[in-house]
């Protein structure tokens, strides 16, 4: 089995997001980087699967020399070899391309990704990375199992879970519980050392979408507790105050 | 003041929360790892913070020690990270044992001990002075976890002065016969092989690999301790054992041979020590934010303020300490007295740092909703075994003066 998994670089979770450049940029001073948690989940089941299979993992990155460090723990992980395109990714139409562009020439059986980075959280790559390979797109696929040329999936939707059989190949963006996040292990970390990082230069650099400006949500106000009885006084401060009713 | 009062008003992480810690790095230290360094550190920390502090003030308060550890640092591969892969080590530096000592302790000493005796006191003496055939027995299987192993040196009357020691063995023929007692030592009744020290007939002192099962051989536990509760030991009771000619260490005899082991292992407790200290400071700063009194956080005040810049000071030298002394073992240059400095000082810095931050933490801070009582008890341990801080004191002075005042 033949799994390319694709890997965002993305700022930890508890990270202090600011800018600069009259906010047209976002300050990465002091941030840590990470797997993109969803991502993780799908680098997790692959790994899972190949024990299960056999077979070899890629991984596939779009971003610039400073996410390495990134896919070399995915590597430590239990990727087999990484593939860098070297470019910031852009926007997901860009990134699309790029993961297309590589999964048309791997023959890859299976094609996994987080349902969206947390970033941007656009969750669209996965879509149109299937609609430019002509194979069927899943997200969020919280199950895979795969027997033979055909997977089981379980996908979540609206009110409750949707189960599916699909043939290989395909991509899926996936979400936990699909798997438990992976801790690399210190011979993961060693082993990673020597496996392959391909850095391969960006095929198009078409975009649809230009970054205007970022801004920040509103800081959260101070709670105003109401007394139970006083209806009236909530509903005045609803209308007047907050002025959403 | 009740403790349900105390829980109302107080802001806690408490033991249900999760596991937020961050290590401070004041002085941009990062700089001097590498991105494999850095990647090490966060593994055993996630690691930490799945298999250990969810679990680790039950395990503690039941003085329980979590047998299933053993193949959990085996598989993370806590166990022996210098020793070669050809053996089933990390082949890793020391750089990274430090940091996986430093993280493992963040959690627990107790834990810490668990992994250090098994790298630094069991596999390193097998890996250096041991014979190919013994290499190859023991250490995957130590360093995967399958088996947990001890270290024979202290005894009932012979602690601060090896030397001393009484265990002894006579050549019987074909094989030894080993007599004696050993004392506090960590995993002994878990422990599947004990690597013991003794005199031979001549009284050269020597390691001898003995095994469990083996007749006259016995691990009582020591109980009723109030430090490293989550943390197993035990005597080793050696009557009339007969002991295969084969399982003597050949590389290397006398003292210096375990005193080689207590440098390694001395070396990660430097850094381990930090490691509890941080998470002392981490929890304090956090409160200190958090809890609210005359209307405003205690970190306001500058009591507190003194309290927690004076911790992040001694955490920031220790840190530098600390990643130099490693630098010096990778270059093969760092001497027995400079590890003390090193073990000495990290243990009293984790020691003050821990009853500075309980007292911020007031009341809340005896209570197992927060670490710093548990680690003060267990540095209670760390600052009296593998060397007491006097003994490191005294090492230091016999180095300035070159007249040993323990001899």
């Amino acid at each position: 089995m033949n799994i390319l998994v694709c890997i965002t670089h993305v700022p930890d979770t508890t990270s202090k997001i600011s800018f600069t450049d009259d906010n047209k940029k976002f300050d990465t001073n002091g941030v840590q980087f990470i797997i993109g948690p969803y991502d993780d989940y799908a680098l997790a089941r692959a790994v899972e699967l190949k024990e299960q299979n056999g077979g070899k993992i890629t991984v596939l990155n779009v971003g610039e020399a400073e996410t390495e460090p990134t896919i070399r723990k995915a590597l430590a992980i239990g990727a087999d070899e990484a593939v860098r395109i070297n470019a910031f990714p852009k926007d997901s139409f860009f990134v699309a391309n790029q993961i297309a562009k590589v999964a048309k020439e791997g023959n890859y059986d299976l094609i996994l990704m987080g349902r969206e980075s947390i970033d941007f959280n656009g969750g669209q790559v996965h879509g149109m990375v299937g609609e430019m390979l002509g194979m069927p797109s899943l997200s969020p696929v919280m199950k895979l199992d795969i027997e033979g040329n055909t997977a089981k999936v379980a996908r979540e939707i609206e009110g409750g879970k949707e189960y599916l059989e699909v043939t290989l190949p395909f991509v899926a963006g996936c979400q936990e519980p699909i798997a438990e996040w992976k801790i690399p292990n210190m011979r993961g970390i060693m082993g990673a050392r020597s496996k392959p990082l391909n850095v391969i230069e960006p095929d198009n650099d078409e975009v649809k979408t230009t970054l205007e400006n970022f801004e920040l949500p509103p800081a959260k106000g101070a709670v105003k507790m109401i007394d139970a009885d006083n209806v009236s006084e909530l509903v005045d401060l609803l209308k007047n105050e907050a002025k959403v009713i | 003041m009740s403790t349900d009062t105390l829980t109302q008003n107080g802001s806690a992480k408490g033991k249900s929360a999760a596991d937020l810690f961050e290590s401070p790095d004041f002085y941009q230290l990062d700089d001097l790892l590498t991105e494999e360094h850095k990647l090490i550190r966060s593994s055993i920390r996630d690691f930490v913070k799945k298999e250990i502090s969810p679990f680790i003030e039950d395990w503690a308060e039941r003085a329980h020690f979590p047998y299933e550890i053993v193949k959990k640092f085996g598989d993370i591969g806590a166990f022996g990270p210098t020793v070669s892969e050809t053996y089933g080590g990390g082949g890793l530096d020391y750089i990274s044992y430090g940091l996986i000592m430093q993280e493992i302790e963040r959690g627990d000493s107790g834990m810490r001990s668990t992994a250090s005796v098994q790298g630094s006191l069991v596999m390193y003496p097998i890996y250096k002075f041991g014979s190919e055939e013994q290499k190859k027995k023991y250490l995957p299987k130590l360093a995967s976890g399958e088996w947990l192993g001890c270290f024979g040196l202290t005894e009932p009357d012979h602690g601060s002065n090896p030397s001393g020691m009484v265990t002894n063995f006579k050549d019987a023929g074909d094989h030894y016969v080993l007599n004696g007692a050993k004392m506090w030592i960590s995993n002994a009744p878990k422990a599947e092989i004990a690597v013991v020290w003794a005199k031979d007939e001549s009284g050269r002192i020597h390691g001898l690999i003995v095994e469990r099962g083996m007749e006259g051989f016995s691990t009582p536990e020591t109980h009723g301790k109030w430090s490293l509760r989550a943390s197993t030991t035990g005597e080793l009771v050696f009557d009339n054992v007969k002991v295969p000619k084969e399982n003597l260490l050949p590389g290397k005899s006398g003292l210096g041979a375990p005193m080689m082991c207590l440098d390694s292992a001395r070396y990660g407790i430097a850094w381990g020590a930090i490691g509890a200290a941080m998470d002392c400071y981490d929890s304090a700063r956090r409160y200190a934010i958090e809890r609210i009194q005359f209307g405003k956080p205690i970190g306001s005040f500058q009591l507190i303020q003194k309290k927690l810049a004076e911790m992040l000071t001694e955490i920031t030298k220790a840190q530098l300490l600390n990643w130099k002394l490693g630098m010096m073992l990778d270059a093969g240059k760092a001497s027995t007295s400079q590890i003390s400095l090193a073990k000495r000082n990290s243990v009293a810095t984790a020691l003050d740092i821990a009853r500075e931050a309980r007292q911020i933490h007031g009341g809340m801070g005896i209570t197992g909703e927060y670490p710093m009582m548990r680690h003060m008890m267990n540095l209670e341990s760390v600052v009296t075994y593998e060397g007491t801080h006097d003994i490191h004191l005294l090492i230091l002075g016999a180095e300035i003066t070159g007249i040993p005042a323990f001899k």
